[in-house]
């Protein structure tokens, strides 16, 4: 099978969602496409689906959170790769930390079960239409999402470290 | 082959009276010098430490010359809880529910840095320290600490189990730890 091109790819999914592509860029190389939240089941689907693409396996699904950019403050990336044809993209969207809401991609990639539930429970985001959205790593008691930027790394029961040794 | 001397000593008799065909010392004594020299440890090894632990227990460094080659892996029959390694939070209860599961009279060491203290992992995801969940008797530092010093604290728990009274369990102070804990 002929392998495919970075202008192949995006030629191929812009002709189907002009208008769900924000912003398409190539760092280092790699196909990276900013899209509206609500349109990635449907482009992952096509992904999926399509015969001369064949992007058949999420190879990652992770939560990122930039506070500063507003009303797009939480971001979800997939990256998915075509075995078939060993090429591999990556897809953004980006919501606002007020809703945290994007669909689910469960139905089409079943291993997205997992690293949904972890993105939601480091981030908060809520993930429609997934069928078991509850913590899988941090303790079930937690009351937050700790990699949201406003909570602390640290963990504040430590008692052996004094504030002055470490500058703070 | 050069023939090595013997080097092996015996445990000492505890204090007493002693006379023609007879011996005399407290019972304390008695069975505190047999409990400390027959201790049956819980590894509960969750990283490095535990790998220290191994050589430990391998023929190197021996712990069964300090009475210890029984490894208790059921909590029941253990008499000392040895927490080596990195304790999550989500393991805290886990930690708890094996101590909770151990008979009386029982003893729990912290071996390494994250077990006393959380380490290097200062983060919202590690227990700092076990003594955060369960009462801890010996603290070994080190990260991870060398066998020699793991021995070390195993003999330190062998100097207070031949210290302590029988009656530990029953006295206000040792009560008054448990409840600070939540225990019983």
């Amino acid at each position: 099978m002929a392998g495919l091109t970075t202008e192949f790819v995006l030629e191929a999914i812009q002709s189907r969602f002009e208008n769900e592509i924000i912003h398409t860029d190539t760092p280092y190389g790699m196909l990276t496409l900013e899209v509206l939240p609500a349109s990635v089941p449907a482009i992952l689907q096509f992904l999926y689906e399509d015969d001369r693409l064949r992007f058949r396996f999420l190879t990652d699904l992770c939560g990122i959170h930039y506070p500063h950019q507003t009303a797009k403050e939480l971001g979800v990336i997939y990256h998915v790769h075509s075995l078939e044809n060993n090429f591999r993209i990556r897809l953004k969207a980006f919501i606002p930390e007020a809703n945290p809401e994007i669909p689910s991609v469960t139905s089409i990639f079943r291993s997205a079960n997992w690293q949904e539930r972890e993105t939601f429970d480091f981030f908060g985001i809520q993930f429609k239409g997934h069928p078991d959205l509850r913590r899988i790593l941090n303790m079930d008691e937690m009351s937050y999402h700790p990699l949201l930027k406003q909570y602390p790394l640290e963990d504040p029961t430590r008692t052996d470290k004094d504030d002055k040794y470490f500058g703070r | 082959m050069t023939e090595q001397p013997s080097q092996i000593t015996m445990v000492g008799a505890p204090d007493g009276h002693e006379g023609q065909g007879f011996f005399a010392t407290s019972l304390d004594k008695v069975i505190g010098l047999a409990r400390a020299n027959s201790i049956w440890p819980l590894p509960f090894a969750t990283s490095c430490c535990g790998i220290e632990f191994m050589a430990t227990m391998g023929a190197n460094y021996d712990l069964a010359r300090f009475g210890s080659e029984r490894l208790s892996f059921s909590p029941r029959q253990a008499d000392l809880l040895m927490v080596m390694g990195t304790i999550a939070k989500k393991m805290g209860p886990v930690v708890r529910q094996v101590y909770l599961q151990m008979a009386e009279p029982r003893w729990v060491i912290a071996v390494g840095a994250c077990a006393s203290s959380g380490g290097i992992f200062d983060t919202y995801s590690v227990l700092q320290g076990i003594d955060k969940v369960v009462p801890v008797d010996v603290y070994v530092p080190g990260c991870p600490p060398r066998p020699e010093q793991i021995i070390h604290g195993i003999t330190q728990i062998q100097e207070l189990i031949k210290n302590e009274s029988l009656r530990r369990r029953h006295t206000p102070e040792y009560k008054a730890l448990l409840a600070s804990y939540g225990i019983e």
